[in-house]
Protein backbone atom coordinates (compact mmCIF):
# COMPACT_ATOMS: atom_id res chain seq x y z
CA UNK A 1 0.00 0.00 0.00
CA UNK A 2 1.46 3.39 -1.14
CA UNK A 3 -0.29 6.56 0.62
CA UNK A 4 0.24 10.24 -0.17
CA UNK A 5 -0.55 12.25 3.55
CA UNK A 6 -0.55 15.82 3.48
CA UNK A 7 -1.91 18.70 5.70
CA UNK A 8 -1.83 22.24 5.48
CA UNK A 9 -4.18 23.47 7.39
CA UNK A 10 -1.80 25.62 9.65
CA UNK A 11 1.73 27.30 9.74
CA UNK A 12 3.04 23.63 9.84
CA UNK A 13 3.60 21.90 6.08
CA UNK A 14 3.48 18.43 7.05
CA UNK A 15 3.69 15.71 4.10
CA UNK A 16 4.30 11.83 4.93
CA UNK A 17 4.66 8.86 2.45
CA UNK A 18 3.78 5.39 2.84
CA UNK A 19 5.48 3.00 0.82
CA UNK A 20 4.27 -0.56 0.67
CA UNK A 21 3.09 -0.46 4.27
CA UNK A 22 5.83 1.17 5.99
CA UNK A 23 6.58 4.97 6.96
CA UNK A 24 9.15 5.84 3.55
CA UNK A 25 9.45 9.49 3.95
CA UNK A 26 8.43 12.84 5.76
CA UNK A 27 8.80 16.28 5.39
CA UNK A 28 8.20 18.65 8.25
CA UNK A 29 8.54 22.82 7.99
CA UNK A 30 7.10 25.12 10.50
CA UNK A 31 7.96 28.60 9.07
CA UNK A 32 5.99 31.20 8.16
CA UNK A 33 5.82 30.85 4.38
CA UNK A 34 3.08 30.31 2.58
CA UNK A 35 1.88 26.69 1.54
CA UNK A 36 0.52 27.70 -1.86
CA UNK A 37 4.09 27.39 -3.44
CA UNK A 38 5.81 25.45 -1.24
CA UNK A 39 3.23 22.44 -1.55
CA UNK A 40 3.99 20.62 -4.74
CA UNK A 41 7.88 21.14 -4.38
CA UNK A 42 7.49 19.31 -1.16
CA UNK A 43 5.43 16.45 -2.54
CA UNK A 44 7.60 16.14 -5.66
CA UNK A 45 10.34 16.11 -3.50
CA UNK A 46 9.38 13.33 -1.42
CA UNK A 47 8.01 11.25 -4.23
CA UNK A 48 11.24 11.26 -6.02
CA UNK A 49 13.01 10.18 -2.08
CA UNK A 50 10.80 7.14 -1.76
CA UNK A 51 11.33 6.36 -5.79
CA UNK A 52 7.22 6.54 -6.31
CA UNK A 53 5.84 7.46 -9.22
CA UNK A 54 2.39 9.32 -9.11
CA UNK A 55 0.33 6.29 -10.41
CA UNK A 56 1.85 4.34 -7.68
CA UNK A 57 -0.07 5.74 -5.61
CA UNK A 58 -2.93 3.66 -3.56
CA UNK A 59 -4.44 6.31 -1.15
CA UNK A 60 -4.28 9.80 -0.35
CA UNK A 61 -4.53 11.12 2.91
CA UNK A 62 -5.44 14.71 3.60
CA UNK A 63 -5.35 17.30 7.12
CA UNK A 64 -9.16 18.72 6.53
CA UNK A 65 -8.66 21.18 9.10
CA UNK A 66 -9.14 22.95 11.22
CA UNK A 67 -6.81 26.00 11.04
CA UNK A 68 -6.40 28.84 8.63
CA UNK A 69 -8.89 28.64 5.75
CA UNK A 70 -6.33 29.44 2.72
CA UNK A 71 -3.86 27.30 4.14
CA UNK A 72 -6.28 24.14 4.70
CA UNK A 73 -7.71 25.01 0.98
CA UNK A 74 -4.43 24.35 -0.52
CA UNK A 75 -3.86 21.07 1.33
CA UNK A 76 -7.73 20.02 0.55
CA UNK A 77 -8.12 21.15 -3.17
CA UNK A 78 -4.39 19.49 -4.10
CA UNK A 79 -5.58 16.28 -2.43
CA UNK A 80 -8.76 16.11 -3.82
CA UNK A 81 -7.82 17.04 -7.46
CA UNK A 82 -4.81 14.15 -7.19
CA UNK A 83 -7.12 11.67 -5.61
CA UNK A 84 -9.78 12.29 -8.54
CA UNK A 85 -6.96 12.26 -11.44
CA UNK A 86 -5.91 9.57 -9.88
CA UNK A 87 -9.05 7.83 -9.44
CA UNK A 88 -7.81 6.69 -5.65
CA UNK A 89 -9.62 6.75 -2.45
CA UNK A 90 -9.27 10.16 -0.77
CA UNK A 91 -9.64 9.99 3.38
CA UNK A 92 -9.78 13.10 5.06
CA UNK A 93 -9.27 13.32 8.66
CA UNK A 94 -8.94 16.01 11.38
CA UNK A 95 -6.08 17.98 11.34
CA UNK A 96 -6.93 18.42 15.50
CA UNK A 97 -6.99 14.76 15.46
CA UNK A 98 -3.52 14.06 14.00
CA UNK A 99 -1.78 16.26 15.93
CA UNK A 100 -3.30 14.24 18.89
CA UNK A 101 -0.96 11.39 18.31
CA UNK A 102 1.93 13.07 19.65
CA UNK A 103 0.93 12.45 22.77
CA UNK A 104 0.21 8.53 22.20
CA UNK A 105 1.54 7.17 24.76
CA UNK A 106 0.23 9.95 27.71
CA UNK A 107 -2.01 8.16 30.71
CA UNK A 108 -4.48 11.32 30.56
CA UNK A 109 -6.56 13.55 28.38
CA UNK A 110 -5.15 15.05 25.39
CA UNK A 111 -5.71 18.74 24.31
CA UNK A 112 -5.24 19.84 20.87
CA UNK A 113 -6.06 23.57 19.55
CA UNK A 114 -5.34 25.86 16.93
CA UNK A 115 -5.23 29.64 17.67
CA UNK A 116 -8.55 30.87 16.03
CA UNK A 117 -8.01 34.22 16.62
CA UNK A 118 -9.86 37.42 19.04
CA UNK A 119 -9.15 35.12 22.18
CA UNK A 120 -10.61 31.72 20.81
CA UNK A 121 -9.77 28.85 19.23
CA UNK A 122 -10.30 25.32 17.03
CA UNK A 123 -9.95 22.92 19.76
CA UNK A 124 -10.87 19.35 20.94
CA UNK A 125 -9.99 16.63 23.89
CA UNK A 126 -8.82 13.10 23.27
CA UNK A 127 -7.73 10.36 25.59
CA UNK A 128 -6.00 6.89 24.02
CA UNK A 129 -7.78 3.81 25.15
CA UNK A 130 -6.74 0.73 24.08
CA UNK A 131 -4.22 2.14 21.67
CA UNK A 132 -7.26 3.95 20.03
CA UNK A 133 -7.69 7.60 20.06
CA UNK A 134 -11.56 8.67 21.32
CA UNK A 135 -13.17 11.61 21.13
CA UNK A 136 -13.64 12.97 24.97
CA UNK A 137 -15.28 16.56 23.67
CA UNK A 138 -14.95 16.70 20.02
CA UNK A 139 -13.68 19.39 17.48
CA UNK A 140 -15.27 22.63 17.78
CA UNK A 141 -14.80 26.58 17.54
CA UNK A 142 -14.69 27.74 21.46
CA UNK A 143 -13.66 31.15 22.93
CA UNK A 144 -11.14 30.45 25.80
CA UNK A 145 -13.38 30.79 28.78
CA UNK A 146 -15.97 28.45 27.53
CA UNK A 147 -13.80 26.12 26.75
CA UNK A 148 -12.10 25.48 30.32
CA UNK A 149 -15.25 25.93 31.71
CA UNK A 150 -15.85 22.56 30.26
CA UNK A 151 -12.69 21.28 30.63
CA UNK A 152 -13.06 21.94 35.14
CA UNK A 153 -16.54 19.76 34.65
CA UNK A 154 -14.14 16.54 33.83
CA UNK A 155 -13.02 13.83 35.92
CA UNK A 156 -9.95 15.26 37.28
CA UNK A 157 -7.36 13.42 34.93
CA UNK A 158 -3.90 15.15 33.92
CA UNK A 159 -4.33 17.08 30.50
CA UNK A 160 -1.52 17.01 27.90
CA UNK A 161 -1.49 20.32 25.58
CA UNK A 162 -0.49 19.85 22.30
CA UNK A 163 -0.26 22.73 19.95
CA UNK A 164 1.68 24.68 18.10
CA UNK A 165 -0.07 28.00 19.48
CA UNK A 166 0.86 27.18 23.35
CA UNK A 167 2.97 30.42 23.74
CA UNK A 168 0.14 32.35 22.75
CA UNK A 169 -2.32 30.73 25.21
CA UNK A 170 0.32 29.47 28.06
CA UNK A 171 -0.42 32.13 31.19
CA UNK A 172 -4.10 31.68 30.92
CA UNK A 173 -3.56 28.79 30.72
CA UNK A 174 -1.99 27.93 33.38
CA UNK A 175 -4.00 30.18 35.64
CA UNK A 176 -6.84 28.37 34.54
CA UNK A 177 -6.01 25.00 34.75
CA UNK A 178 -3.08 25.00 37.64
CA UNK A 179 -1.02 21.73 37.60
CA UNK A 180 -3.45 19.55 36.22
CA UNK A 181 -1.63 20.87 32.66
CA UNK A 182 1.68 19.31 30.75
CA UNK A 183 3.02 21.29 28.01
CA UNK A 184 4.13 19.27 25.25
CA UNK A 185 8.17 19.81 24.40
CA UNK A 186 8.87 22.20 21.44
CA UNK A 187 9.29 19.05 18.93
CA UNK A 188 6.11 17.65 19.84
CA UNK A 189 3.85 20.91 19.37
CA UNK A 190 3.70 20.40 15.30
CA UNK A 191 1.96 17.70 13.58
CA UNK A 192 4.53 15.14 12.60
CA UNK A 193 3.28 14.09 9.00
CA UNK A 194 3.79 10.45 9.91
CA UNK A 195 0.38 10.93 12.34
CA UNK A 196 -1.56 11.35 8.95
CA UNK A 197 -0.96 7.80 8.11
CA UNK A 198 -2.15 6.63 11.72
CA UNK A 199 -5.35 8.67 12.13
CA UNK A 200 -5.98 8.09 8.20
CA UNK A 201 -6.00 4.37 8.73
CA UNK A 202 -8.75 4.58 11.37
CA UNK A 203 -11.26 7.19 8.99
CA UNK A 204 -12.99 6.02 6.21
CA UNK A 205 -12.55 6.96 2.27
CA UNK A 206 -15.00 9.84 1.52
CA UNK A 207 -16.01 10.16 -2.05
CA UNK A 208 -13.95 13.00 -3.38
CA UNK A 209 -16.92 14.97 -4.34
CA UNK A 210 -18.05 15.43 -1.03
CA UNK A 211 -14.59 16.39 0.39
CA UNK A 212 -14.35 19.71 2.09
CA UNK A 213 -12.59 21.63 4.78
CA UNK A 214 -14.25 21.33 8.05
CA UNK A 215 -13.69 25.09 8.66
CA UNK A 216 -15.98 24.92 11.86
CA UNK A 217 -17.06 28.69 11.58
CA UNK A 218 -19.24 29.98 9.00
CA UNK A 219 -17.68 33.20 6.72
CA UNK A 220 -18.46 36.53 8.70
CA UNK A 221 -20.49 37.87 5.78
CA UNK A 222 -23.28 34.60 6.35
CA UNK A 223 -22.98 35.41 9.76
CA UNK A 224 -23.96 38.87 10.05
CA UNK A 225 -26.21 37.86 6.96
CA UNK A 226 -28.11 35.58 9.92
CA UNK A 227 -27.75 38.15 12.21
CA UNK A 228 -30.10 40.50 10.56
CA UNK A 229 -32.47 38.39 10.12
CA UNK A 230 -32.95 37.00 13.53
CA UNK A 231 -33.03 40.95 14.31
CA UNK B 1 2.30 23.92 -34.61
CA UNK B 2 1.52 21.23 -37.24
CA UNK B 3 0.28 18.41 -34.40
CA UNK B 4 -3.06 18.97 -33.13
CA UNK B 5 -3.08 19.53 -29.33
CA UNK B 6 -5.19 19.80 -26.39
CA UNK B 7 -5.31 22.12 -23.36
CA UNK B 8 -7.49 21.67 -20.50
CA UNK B 9 -7.61 24.90 -18.95
CA UNK B 10 -9.35 26.06 -14.98
CA UNK B 11 -10.06 29.56 -13.69
CA UNK B 12 -11.02 30.26 -10.44
CA UNK B 13 -9.66 34.22 -9.91
CA UNK B 14 -13.41 35.18 -8.83
CA UNK B 15 -17.01 33.84 -8.19
CA UNK B 16 -17.26 31.37 -11.49
CA UNK B 17 -15.80 28.07 -10.74
CA UNK B 18 -14.41 27.04 -14.57
CA UNK B 19 -13.07 24.17 -16.31
CA UNK B 20 -12.70 24.09 -20.07
CA UNK B 21 -11.30 21.58 -22.76
CA UNK B 22 -9.36 23.53 -25.89
CA UNK B 23 -8.15 22.07 -29.17
CA UNK B 24 -5.25 24.20 -30.71
CA UNK B 25 -6.18 27.04 -29.20
CA UNK B 26 -9.53 28.10 -31.24
CA UNK B 27 -11.85 24.95 -30.89
CA UNK B 28 -13.85 24.57 -27.86
CA UNK B 29 -14.37 20.69 -26.80
CA UNK B 30 -15.76 21.62 -23.55
CA UNK B 31 -16.99 24.73 -21.43
CA UNK B 32 -18.18 24.66 -18.30
CA UNK B 33 -18.81 26.86 -15.78
CA UNK B 34 -20.35 26.81 -12.32
CA UNK B 35 -21.88 29.92 -11.46
CA UNK B 36 -21.84 31.35 -7.57
CA UNK B 37 -24.01 34.42 -8.30
CA UNK B 38 -27.03 33.50 -6.84
CA UNK B 39 -24.64 32.91 -3.57
CA UNK B 40 -23.28 36.06 -3.62
CA UNK B 41 -26.54 37.81 -4.39
CA UNK B 42 -27.55 37.73 -1.23
CA UNK B 43 -24.68 39.84 0.00
CA UNK B 44 -24.78 42.31 -2.76
CA UNK B 45 -21.41 41.39 -4.02
CA UNK B 46 -19.06 38.62 -4.10
CA UNK B 47 -17.57 37.58 -0.64
CA UNK B 48 -14.15 36.76 -1.38
CA UNK B 49 -14.01 34.30 1.82
CA UNK B 50 -17.37 32.55 0.15
CA UNK B 51 -16.28 32.08 -3.51
CA UNK B 52 -12.98 30.02 -1.79
CA UNK B 53 -15.05 27.95 -0.14
CA UNK B 54 -17.54 27.34 -2.80
CA UNK B 55 -14.37 26.67 -5.59
CA UNK B 56 -13.20 24.20 -3.38
CA UNK B 57 -16.75 22.15 -3.16
CA UNK B 58 -17.03 22.56 -6.94
CA UNK B 59 -13.43 22.30 -8.44
CA UNK B 60 -13.49 18.48 -9.03
CA UNK B 61 -17.12 18.13 -10.74
CA UNK B 62 -16.49 20.97 -12.76
CA UNK B 63 -13.21 19.29 -14.05
CA UNK B 64 -15.31 15.97 -14.56
CA UNK B 65 -18.38 18.04 -16.99
CA UNK B 66 -15.54 19.35 -18.84
CA UNK B 67 -13.87 15.93 -19.61
CA UNK B 68 -17.43 14.33 -20.09
CA UNK B 69 -18.66 16.85 -22.95
CA UNK B 70 -15.53 16.57 -24.90
CA UNK B 71 -15.47 13.28 -24.47
CA UNK B 72 -12.02 13.08 -23.63
CA UNK B 73 -9.29 11.03 -21.55
CA UNK B 74 -6.04 12.54 -19.90
CA UNK B 75 -4.38 10.64 -22.85
CA UNK B 76 -6.33 13.72 -25.10
CA UNK B 77 -4.65 16.30 -22.65
CA UNK B 78 -1.16 18.03 -23.71
CA UNK B 79 -1.10 20.18 -20.84
CA UNK B 80 -3.00 22.06 -17.91
CA UNK B 81 -3.66 26.07 -17.88
CA UNK B 82 -4.66 28.11 -15.20
CA UNK B 83 -5.49 31.38 -14.39
CA UNK B 84 -2.55 33.30 -12.15
CA UNK B 85 -4.15 36.63 -11.54
CA UNK B 86 -5.16 38.96 -11.15
CA UNK B 87 -7.71 38.33 -8.87
CA UNK B 88 -9.01 37.36 -5.63
CA UNK B 89 -6.02 35.78 -3.92
CA UNK B 90 -8.07 33.01 -1.82
CA UNK B 91 -9.84 32.21 -4.90
CA UNK B 92 -7.19 32.18 -7.31
CA UNK B 93 -5.35 29.66 -5.00
CA UNK B 94 -7.97 27.39 -4.78
CA UNK B 95 -7.44 26.72 -8.84
CA UNK B 96 -3.83 26.72 -9.13
CA UNK B 97 -3.69 24.04 -5.84
CA UNK B 98 -6.11 22.07 -8.58
CA UNK B 99 -4.21 22.22 -11.45
CA UNK B 100 -0.82 21.77 -10.11
CA UNK B 101 -2.22 18.55 -8.51
CA UNK B 102 -3.66 17.43 -11.50
CA UNK B 103 -0.30 18.40 -13.83
CA UNK B 104 1.96 16.22 -11.56
CA UNK B 105 -0.88 13.33 -10.89
CA UNK B 106 -0.51 13.06 -14.63
CA UNK B 107 2.36 14.27 -15.97
CA UNK B 108 1.71 17.16 -18.01
CA UNK B 109 2.84 20.34 -18.39
CA UNK B 110 1.25 23.62 -16.33
CA UNK B 111 0.73 26.96 -17.72
CA UNK B 112 0.06 30.11 -16.17
CA UNK B 113 -2.01 32.05 -17.59
CA UNK B 114 -3.11 36.16 -16.87
CA UNK B 115 -6.92 36.61 -16.36
CA UNK B 116 -6.84 39.63 -18.86
CA UNK B 117 -4.87 37.54 -21.68
CA UNK B 118 -7.76 35.18 -21.52
CA UNK B 119 -9.98 37.73 -21.95
CA UNK B 120 -9.08 38.98 -25.40
CA UNK B 121 -7.98 35.25 -26.38
CA UNK B 122 -11.54 34.41 -26.08
CA UNK B 123 -12.25 36.09 -28.81
CA UNK B 124 -9.99 33.48 -30.86
CA UNK B 125 -12.45 30.85 -30.10
CA UNK B 126 -14.73 32.66 -32.54
CA UNK B 127 -12.19 34.90 -35.40
CA UNK B 128 -8.41 34.29 -35.93
CA UNK B 129 -6.22 37.27 -35.18
CA UNK B 130 -4.97 39.75 -37.19
CA UNK B 131 -2.09 42.15 -35.78
CA UNK B 132 -1.84 44.87 -34.57
CA UNK B 133 -5.16 44.30 -32.84
CA UNK B 134 -6.57 46.43 -30.11
CA UNK B 135 -8.31 44.98 -27.27
CA UNK B 136 -10.83 47.16 -25.05
CA UNK B 137 -11.10 44.79 -21.92
CA UNK B 138 -13.73 46.21 -19.75
CA UNK B 139 -15.32 44.46 -17.09
CA UNK B 140 -16.06 44.18 -12.66
CA UNK B 141 -12.49 44.41 -12.57
CA UNK B 142 -10.73 46.22 -14.97
CA UNK B 143 -10.93 48.69 -17.95
CA UNK B 144 -8.19 48.83 -20.24
CA UNK B 145 -7.03 49.25 -23.73
CA UNK B 146 -4.18 47.06 -25.23
CA UNK B 147 -2.34 46.75 -28.20
CA UNK B 148 -0.94 43.33 -29.38
CA UNK B 149 1.61 43.31 -32.35
CA UNK B 150 1.95 39.58 -32.45
CA UNK B 151 0.65 36.21 -30.42
CA UNK B 152 1.51 36.41 -26.75
CA UNK B 153 2.46 40.16 -26.51
CA UNK B 154 0.97 42.90 -25.02
CA UNK B 155 1.31 46.43 -24.79
CA UNK B 156 -1.23 48.38 -22.12
CA UNK B 157 -1.77 51.93 -23.64
CA UNK B 158 -4.81 52.83 -21.36
CA UNK B 159 -6.13 51.75 -18.07
CA UNK B 160 -9.16 53.21 -15.45
CA UNK B 161 -7.11 55.10 -12.52
CA UNK B 162 -10.18 54.38 -10.34
CA UNK B 163 -13.25 52.31 -10.79
CA UNK B 164 -13.70 49.72 -13.30
CA UNK B 165 -16.46 50.36 -15.43
CA UNK B 166 -18.28 47.73 -14.37
CA UNK B 167 -17.66 48.73 -10.57
CA UNK B 168 -19.48 52.00 -11.37
CA UNK B 169 -22.14 49.82 -13.14
CA UNK B 170 -22.53 48.41 -9.93
CA UNK B 171 -22.30 50.76 -7.30
CA UNK B 172 -24.92 52.95 -9.48
CA UNK B 173 -26.79 50.23 -9.69
CA UNK B 174 -26.98 49.66 -5.76
CA UNK B 175 -27.94 53.63 -5.67
CA UNK B 176 -30.91 52.97 -7.85
CA UNK B 177 -31.78 49.79 -5.15
CA UNK B 178 -31.27 46.93 -8.43
CA UNK B 179 -30.56 43.90 -7.47
CA UNK B 180 -26.83 41.98 -7.88
CA UNK B 181 -25.40 42.32 -10.59
CA UNK B 182 -26.54 45.57 -11.57
CA UNK B 183 -25.30 45.92 -15.22
CA UNK B 184 -27.39 43.52 -16.89
CA UNK B 185 -30.61 45.96 -14.87
CA UNK B 186 -29.06 49.09 -15.89
CA UNK B 187 -28.66 48.14 -19.36
CA UNK B 188 -32.21 46.95 -19.52
CA UNK B 189 -33.59 49.65 -18.59
CA UNK B 190 -31.19 52.12 -20.55
CA UNK B 191 -32.95 51.27 -23.42
CA UNK B 192 -36.68 52.24 -21.65
CA UNK B 193 -35.43 55.74 -21.48
CA UNK B 194 -33.82 59.21 -23.06
CA UNK B 195 -30.18 59.62 -21.90
CA UNK B 196 -31.38 63.61 -21.03
CA UNK B 197 -29.58 63.63 -17.78
CA UNK B 198 -25.95 65.48 -18.38
CA UNK B 199 -23.68 63.46 -16.56
CA UNK B 200 -19.85 64.17 -16.42
CA UNK B 201 -18.01 62.50 -18.82
CA UNK B 202 -13.90 62.43 -17.97
CA UNK B 203 -12.15 62.54 -21.46
CA UNK B 204 -8.72 62.88 -19.23
CA UNK B 205 -5.73 64.37 -21.44
CA UNK B 206 -6.84 65.03 -25.08
CA UNK B 207 -3.77 62.53 -25.92
CA UNK B 208 -4.59 60.06 -23.20
CA UNK B 209 -6.02 56.55 -23.19
CA UNK B 210 -6.47 56.31 -19.75
CA UNK B 211 -10.07 56.67 -17.75
CA UNK B 212 -12.11 57.01 -14.64
CA UNK B 213 -15.46 56.71 -13.49
CA UNK B 214 -15.32 57.41 -9.73
CA UNK B 215 -16.32 61.30 -10.77
CA UNK B 216 -19.07 60.24 -12.96
CA UNK B 217 -20.18 57.32 -9.86
CA UNK B 218 -20.39 60.02 -7.26
CA UNK B 219 -22.43 62.60 -10.02
CA UNK B 220 -25.11 59.91 -9.85
CA UNK B 221 -25.09 59.24 -6.53
CA UNK B 222 -25.41 62.77 -5.51
CA UNK B 223 -28.32 63.47 -8.62
CA UNK B 224 -30.19 60.46 -7.02
CA UNK B 225 -29.64 61.94 -3.36
CA UNK B 226 -30.59 65.60 -4.13
CA UNK B 227 -33.81 64.75 -6.11
CA UNK B 228 -34.61 62.78 -3.03
CA UNK B 229 -34.19 65.16 -0.73
CA UNK B 230 -35.91 67.59 -3.16
CA UNK B 231 -38.73 65.11 -2.63
CA UNK B 232 -38.74 64.24 -6.16
CA UNK B 233 -39.70 60.40 -7.99
CA UNK B 234 -36.91 59.27 -9.56
CA UNK B 235 -36.97 57.73 -13.06
CA UNK B 236 -34.74 55.13 -12.60
CA UNK B 237 -34.91 54.73 -16.42
CA UNK B 238 -33.57 57.99 -17.32
CA UNK B 239 -31.17 57.95 -14.44
CA UNK B 240 -29.93 54.33 -15.87
CA UNK B 241 -29.80 55.55 -19.66
CA UNK B 242 -27.78 58.69 -18.53
CA UNK B 243 -25.43 56.91 -16.66
CA UNK B 244 -24.72 54.49 -19.38
CA UNK B 245 -24.44 56.57 -22.20
CA UNK B 246 -21.77 58.54 -20.57
CA UNK B 247 -19.50 55.47 -19.85
CA UNK B 248 -20.44 54.05 -23.28
CA UNK B 249 -19.27 57.39 -24.67
CA UNK B 250 -15.76 57.36 -23.02
CA UNK B 251 -15.33 53.83 -23.61
CA UNK B 252 -16.44 54.17 -27.53
CA UNK B 253 -14.49 57.45 -28.26
CA UNK B 254 -11.31 56.77 -26.53
CA UNK B 255 -10.87 52.97 -28.37
CA UNK B 256 -11.81 54.30 -31.76
CA UNK B 257 -8.85 57.06 -31.01
CA UNK B 258 -7.15 54.20 -30.19
CA UNK B 259 -7.99 51.94 -33.13
CA UNK B 260 -7.08 55.33 -35.37
CA UNK B 261 -4.01 56.11 -33.71
CA UNK B 262 -2.33 52.31 -33.84
CA UNK B 263 -3.60 51.73 -37.23
CA UNK B 264 -4.61 48.46 -35.89
CA UNK B 265 -5.87 45.73 -38.35
CA UNK B 266 -8.91 44.35 -35.42
CA UNK B 267 -10.70 45.77 -32.15
CA UNK B 268 -11.98 43.17 -29.54
CA UNK B 269 -14.31 43.96 -26.76
CA UNK B 270 -13.91 41.51 -23.92
CA UNK B 271 -15.03 41.17 -20.36
CA UNK B 272 -18.03 40.85 -18.44
CA UNK B 273 -19.44 44.56 -19.21
CA UNK B 274 -18.65 43.50 -23.01
CA UNK B 275 -22.13 41.99 -22.59
CA UNK B 276 -23.57 45.14 -22.42
CA UNK B 277 -25.82 45.79 -25.71
CA UNK B 278 -25.33 49.82 -25.47
CA UNK B 279 -21.92 49.39 -25.57
CA UNK B 280 -22.14 46.56 -28.77
CA UNK B 281 -24.33 49.01 -30.09
CA UNK B 282 -22.29 52.25 -29.49
CA UNK B 283 -19.13 50.66 -31.07
CA UNK B 284 -20.52 48.84 -33.91
CA UNK B 285 -21.89 52.19 -35.10
CA UNK B 286 -18.82 54.13 -34.62
CA UNK B 287 -16.62 51.67 -36.50
CA UNK B 288 -19.54 51.22 -39.15
CA UNK B 289 -18.07 53.22 -41.54
CA UNK B 290 -14.21 51.80 -41.08
CA UNK B 291 -12.78 49.21 -42.69
CA UNK B 292 -11.53 48.11 -38.82
CA UNK B 293 -13.46 44.93 -37.39
CA UNK B 294 -15.03 45.34 -34.27
CA UNK B 295 -15.93 41.81 -32.81
CA UNK B 296 -17.63 41.13 -29.19
CA UNK B 297 -16.91 37.54 -28.10
CA UNK B 298 -20.66 35.57 -27.36
CA UNK B 299 -22.01 36.34 -24.09
CA UNK B 300 -20.70 32.89 -22.41
CA UNK B 301 -17.57 33.92 -23.76
CA UNK B 302 -17.54 37.36 -22.20
CA UNK B 303 -17.47 36.61 -18.65
CA UNK B 304 -15.24 34.48 -16.72
CA UNK B 305 -14.75 30.62 -18.23
CA UNK B 306 -11.56 28.88 -18.61
CA UNK B 307 -12.07 28.37 -22.19
CA UNK B 308 -10.32 31.77 -22.92
CA UNK B 309 -7.63 30.70 -20.45
CA UNK B 310 -6.95 27.41 -22.21
CA UNK B 311 -6.97 29.26 -25.71
CA UNK B 312 -4.03 32.45 -23.77
CA UNK B 313 -2.57 29.04 -23.12
CA UNK B 314 -1.81 27.78 -26.01
CA UNK B 315 0.10 30.56 -27.02
CA UNK B 316 2.44 29.38 -24.20
CA UNK B 317 2.08 26.37 -25.33
CA UNK B 318 3.45 26.63 -28.45
CA UNK B 319 6.16 28.84 -27.00
CA UNK B 320 7.32 26.37 -24.48
CA UNK B 321 6.80 28.58 -21.91
CA UNK B 322 5.53 26.10 -18.70
CA UNK B 323 5.12 27.07 -15.14
CA UNK B 324 7.27 25.85 -12.04
CA UNK B 325 5.51 23.37 -8.88
CA UNK B 326 6.01 26.48 -7.10
CA UNK B 327 3.57 28.76 -9.21
CA UNK B 328 1.52 31.17 -6.74
CA UNK B 329 -1.16 33.16 -7.36
CA UNK B 330 -0.99 36.68 -7.57
CA UNK B 331 -3.86 39.58 -6.63
CA UNK B 332 -2.03 41.74 -8.99
CA UNK B 333 -0.41 40.98 -12.05
CA UNK B 334 1.10 43.10 -14.72
CA UNK B 335 -0.04 41.79 -18.36
CA UNK B 336 3.37 41.40 -20.14
ZN1 LIG C 1 -12.67 38.48 -15.80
Amino acid sequence: MNILALDTSNETLAVAIQKDGKLAAEKMTNIKKDHSSRLMPAVVGLMEDAALEPEHLDKIIVGRGPGSYTGVRIGVTTAKAMAWALDIPIVPVSSLRALAYNGRYFDGYIWTFFNARRNAMFTALFQFENGKLVDVIGEQYAVLDDWFAALKDLPEKAILCISPHIDLFKETIELELKNRTLFASDANRFLRPGNLLMEGAEQQEVPVHFVKPHYLRMTEAEANLLKGKEQ
Amino acid sequence: MEKDYIILGIETSCDETAAAIVKNGKEILANVVSSQIKKHAQFGGVVPEIASRQHTEQITYVLEEAFRQANCTWDDIDAIAVTEGPGLIGALLVGISAAKALAFAKKKPLINVHHIAGHIYANRLIEEFEFPLLALIVSGGHTELIIMRDHGEYERIGETLDDAAGEAFDKVARTLELPYPGGPHIDRLSEKAEASIDFPRAWLDEESFDFSFSGLKSAVINYVHNEKQRGNEIDKAQVAASFQASVVDVLTEKTYRAAKRYDVKQVIVAGGVAANNGLRKRITEKFKNTDIPVYFPPLELCTDNAAMIAAAGSILYEKGRFAAWDLNGKAALPLT
